[in-house]
């Protein structure tokens, strides 16, 4: 069972460590700071964590021993002539220059390429690192595709990478998904892309683009580590899975009590086995009937339980950013960080839940020290 | 008559039922709806009466260029979608 949890916050980054007490912040850095994202890579330990200074831009520190030092290493920039499209207010409808924005996924590659980093940004550039975060090129061959141009904001002004997935038998197929943008895979390392969305449907167009791939609101994309061939999707209108590597969607319509969400974590060893954190859809966004439960389905979705035990009763409204929820390499510790800034772990599965604290900023990313 | 449908999630906050209209333009057609639906245009427009930085409306399935002048042309059987933009958050 994993012993470590890094907690990205609107006000720092928090590590959590488990000794013979249990669960307890070990270290606080970057005080005040926005953490949009961080990374433990356990290939060779070294720790990222991801800053939007606001007035200051967006920056990348790095740490090789846990987070006893850090460094700021290199930001991705996007290079000179790269543009999004027009200001919604824009009077000329002409496209204006790209600029990070931020750093929304941060993914370590293969074992077979120590070195490797893949980092999703808003406005929607995927970028690539073959030394750990000195330098960063733009994927080119995803972002000079006419169909990027398409791609619109989902709850940013800009679209965003927000979920990158390296195949853990084959570190050239990588699958990435874009709010809003569908999903969209290589299978050569970059060299070519395919958007692989059909099935999901989007009920925030007119119902004759209602499956158009390339306009899907995927919050968050993961991928089986057992059984790379399924992937799971907590969508805008839902939740999606795919068991042919996402050649074909089939929507689930048993996850209880709401199929929306942001968040949805897969067992690492049982693909049909995933959890999600639901709410009430689209702009009201609590917890149903104003009671916080994370939601297990063990039989692919067709199913699901609603899990309280150890989680606030009525008159919660925590909602769940799409990094917020993990789950260790046993599958039984997941760890869970919302909104209002309330954090709970399960160490049997989502069975029951411990409190770890109710006093933290605004969670936007957890994640366990896996090695 | 070109028919204008607004998206489910304004019906929490007011009512805005389907509605068919006349009108060269998507100013013209949203002008009608307005004049039974005052209330409605505050939500949809803004102060400047801009269409809203966080709304969409696509016409014939075709997203609209011009979100401050509203010109955009119709015809007697456009559909006209008035939807939240998920950038909106």
């Amino acid at each position: 069972m994993s012993s470590q949890i890094h907690i990205a916050t609107r006000k720092g980054l928090f590590r959590l460590d488990r000794n013979s007490n249990g669960w307890g912040i070990g270290c606080y850095d970057f005080e005040g700071a926005h953490v949009s994202m961080m990374l433990h890579d356990h290939r060779d330990g070294m720790t990222y964590a991801a800053l939007n200074h606001g007035h200051f831009g967006v920056k990348l520190h790095r740490s090789n021993d846990s987070g006893e030092n850090w460094e700021e290493c290199a930001v991705p920039v996007y290079p000179e002539g790269a543009e999004i499209g027009a200001d919604p207010f824009s009077t000329d409808g002409k496209p204006k220059p790209a600029s990070l924005s931020e750093i929304w996924a941060l993914e370590p590659g293969g074992a077979d390429q120590p070195k490797r980093l893949w980092c999703g940004t808003i406005p929607g550039g995927l970028f690539r690192s073959d030394d750990g975060g000195t330098s960063w090129q733009l994927v080119e061959s995803l972002w000079n595709l006419p169909e990027r141009l398409q791609w619109f904001g989902g709850g940013k002004d800009h679209p965003g990478i927000h979920s990158i997935c390296v195949h853990p038998k084959n570190s050239k197929h990588v699958a990435v998904s874009i709010s809003c943008g569908g999903v969209w895979v290589t299978e050569d390392e970059g060299v070519s892309w395919h958007c692989k969305a059909d099935g999901i449907r989007a009920d925030y167009v007119p119902p004759d683009q209602a499956n158009d791939p390339n306009i899907q609101d995927v919050h968050r994309l993961v991928q089986s580590p057992s059984q790379p061939d399924t992937y799971w999707a907590q969508h805008h209108n839902g939740v999606f899975r795919t068991t042919d590597g996402a050649h074909s969607w089939q929507e689930l319509s048993g996850i209880q009590p709401s199929p929306f969400g942001f968040a949805v974590a897969v067992h690492p060893k049982q693909p049909d086995t995933a959890w999600f954190v639901p709410a009430i859809k689209d702009e009201c966004r609590v917890p149903v009937d104003g009671q916080f439960v994370i939601t297990r389905t063990t039989d692919g979705g067709k199913t699901s339980e609603v899990l309280t035990k150890g989680l606030p009763g009525a008159h919660s409204y925590d909602i769940v950013y799409r990094h917020a929820l993990d789950i260790d390499g046993t599958g039984n510790c997941l760890a869970v960080g919302s909104t209002t800034g309330n954090f709970w772990i399960s160490e049997d599965g989502g069975d029951s839940w411990q409190t770890i604290s109710t006093n933290l900023p605004p969670i936007y990313c957890v994640r366990f020290t896996k090695t | 008559m070109a028919r204008v449908v607004f998206t489910a999630n304004l019906e929490r906050h007011l009512s805005c039922p389907e509605t068919t209209v006349s009108g060269d333009s998507v100013r013209e057609a949203l002008d009608s709806v307005f004049e039974t639906h005052q209330q409605l245009r505050g939500y949809v427009l803004d102060d400047q009466n801009r269409l809203r930085q966080h709304m969409v409306i696509f016409v014939d399935g075709a997203m609209i260029v011009d979100r401050i002048h509203l010109s955009d042309v119709i015809t007697e059987k456009s559909e006209i979608y008035v939807m939240q933009a998920l950038s909106g958050g």
